[in-house]
């Protein structure tokens, strides 16, 4: 196979940034299209920027969150060690996008209305389940470097971080609560989350996996 | 047409934006309007729109001092499922609608029961301007000028029961021209209703146009309702059928979500939808939220209907 031959001193030089570039590209694009719109130049906001804002940041945010969930497997799958080389920094961009996701609601939609916005996360269930996930979020951002791993120890870090498929389920069900009906758009990204969790599964059940198999 | 006393729903704009939500409105404006043109590649979609007739119309008191959303927003920001859940699907998708001839079918409690053909139900030659504000239960609203005849006028043709007390509309459910049909994000067809005395208001609208044209395909071509006291989804589109009925109708989104979305659904900054707060509005091409009014600003037309009634019980 092709990439069994680069290099993880290669991927590190090239393929990081790469990656790191590729994944800029949506918050450019919104950084961008706001600064056309507070300078009056027409732009690819549409009718209801904060609308297009809001989601548009909190598709982002879950896609990215989806791809750090599928590092782990894929590398099982490819028997390499090298996807785990991008791990940290897509994990650390799931949380920049969820950043950036309230930033546009809390600001830009918003505007600061403080009162309103409390009320939004005690009262409205599904904004409440997406907050969850952000808190939860923090303390994996926070100790994502070498040096928090060396301090807590691999084990208990390691369980701290399987936090994320929680987060990954209440982002899920942020977004089927926040649409209204029947719609398949938020199911299909439930039905990969599932997906992604089930290898985990697989974990506890190495018979049945080993059977499969 | 001069009008000497002001009424309540013609309020400015001024009185009820909050001064600091509406000053950077223009820069939304001019960058929404112009965003229908960067985006949505309208040389592809504008081709496969039909032609639009004028239509003339008879100047009426329903005008507005608040200034009209633009046009292009009011055709390409739209909720019509039967389309797509999108905002932008129903402009790129509703080509497919074939509005033309149109018949609607009458039934239930009437004196006058039949397939009606548009023309007969709807009299062409007295049509009237409306700007009526709408007000989405997301939480967006516009102001816009329909084209339409009062739809007590149209309840009088077809001369309702004395045991009629509510009015059930239903949007055409055709798979072939509506490709949104393929998913079950409501029991299609749509369904809306109407307690008769709030039919027979003088508010409530049939729309045949807007903007001084027939009514494009995504805003409900060739006929829809408006009654813009209510929430925008009880404004149904595309009507193929009126029964006049003696019990509430079953309507799409009240049986989708009960407790989100009531029969009545009067706009009401008093009574929040359970998953956001409708104390507020954004006005598209504006840039902060202004106050919500109960009843959408209509209340000395309408609130009388409801009077006596919890309106948090009946939402």
């Amino acid at each position: 196979m092709a990439g069994m031959s680069i290099t993880t001193k290669q991927l590190r030089q090239f393929g990081k940034p790469l990656v790191f570039a590729l994944l800029m590209l949506p918050v450019l694009w919104l950084a961008w299209n706001w600064w056309l719109a507070f300078q009056y130049q027409p732009n690819g906001l549409g009718f209801n920027p904060q609308e297009t804002s809001n989601r548009f940041s909190g598709d982002w945010a879950l896609r990215i969150l989806l791809l750090s969930l599928a590092i782990t497997p894929l590398s099982k799958l490819a028997n390499s060690p090298k996807p785990i080389l991008f791990r940290r920094m897509i994990g650390l961009f799931a949380f920049f996008y969820v950043c950036v996701h309230i930033t546009s609601y809390v600001w830009l939609d918003m505007l600061f209305d403080w009162t309103e916005l409390w009320s939004d996360v005690m009262k409205r269930i599904y904004i409440t389940v997406g907050f969850a996930a952000f808190l939860l979020l923090i303390p994996l951002a926070i100790t994502s470097t070498n040096g928090w791993i060396k301090r807590m120890g691999a084990k208990k870090w390691q369980r701290l971080h399987q936090a994320i498929y929680v987060i990954g389920l209440l982002a899920v069900v942020h977004f089927i609560m926040m649409r209204k009906g029947f719609q398949i758009e938020p199911l299909i990204y439930a039905a990969i989350l599932l997906v992604l969790l089930a290898f985990r599964w697989r974990k506890f059940v190495p018979n049945a996996a080993r059977a499969a198999g | 047409m001069l009008i000497k006393h002001k009424h309540s729903w013609q309020e400015s704009e001024n009185s009820v934006t909050r001064e600091s939500l509406y000053l950077n409105r223009r820069s939304l404006m001019v960058g929404a309007a112009a965003a229908g043109a960067a985006i949505a590649a309208p040389s592809v979609f504008a081709q496969r729109q039909r032609e639009l007739a004028p239509l003339a119309a008879r100047p009426t008191d329903f005008k507005s001092n608040e200034s009209l959303t633009p046009e292009n927003a009011v055709t390409q920001y739209n909720n019509f499922y039967e389309f797509g859940v999108g905002k932008g699907d129903p402009y790129e998708n509703a080509w497919r609608l074939q509005p033309k001839p149109w018949s609607i079918r009458v039934d239930g409690l009437v004196e006058k029961p039949g397939e009606y053909a548009l023309e007969d139900l709807i009299d062409f030659n007295a049509l009237e301007d409306r700007i009526y504000r709408l007000r989405c239960v997301e939480a967006w609203s516009m102001v816009i000028p329909w084209i339409g005849v009062s739809l007590a006028s149209v309840l009088k043709k077809i001369e309702p029961q004395s045991g009629a007390k509510y009015v059930r509309f239903e949007t055409l459910a055709d798979p072939k021209q509506m490709p949104g049909l393929r998913w079950p994000v409501l029991d299609w067809p749509y369904v809306e209703g109407l307690r008769i005395d709030e039919a027979m208001n003088d508010l409530a609208l049939l729309a045949v146009g807007l903007y001084g044209k027939e009514l494009p395909n995504q805003n409900g071509a060739p006929v829809r309702l408006v009654v813009p006291w209510k929430y925008g989804f009880k404004s149904i589109k595309s009507i193929v059928r009126i029964s006049l009925t003696d019990t509430e109708p079953r309507t799409s989104w009240n049986l989708s979500a009960p407790r989100e979305y009531g029969f009545y659904s009067n706009v009401n900054p008093e009574v929040d939808h359970p998953r956001w707060s409708q104390k507020r509005e954004r006005r598209i091409g504006e840039f902060g939220r202004r106050e919500t009014q109960k009843f959408n600003g209509y209340g000395e037309l309408v609130a009388d209907l409801y009077a006596g009634m919890d309106l948090r019980a009946k939402y």
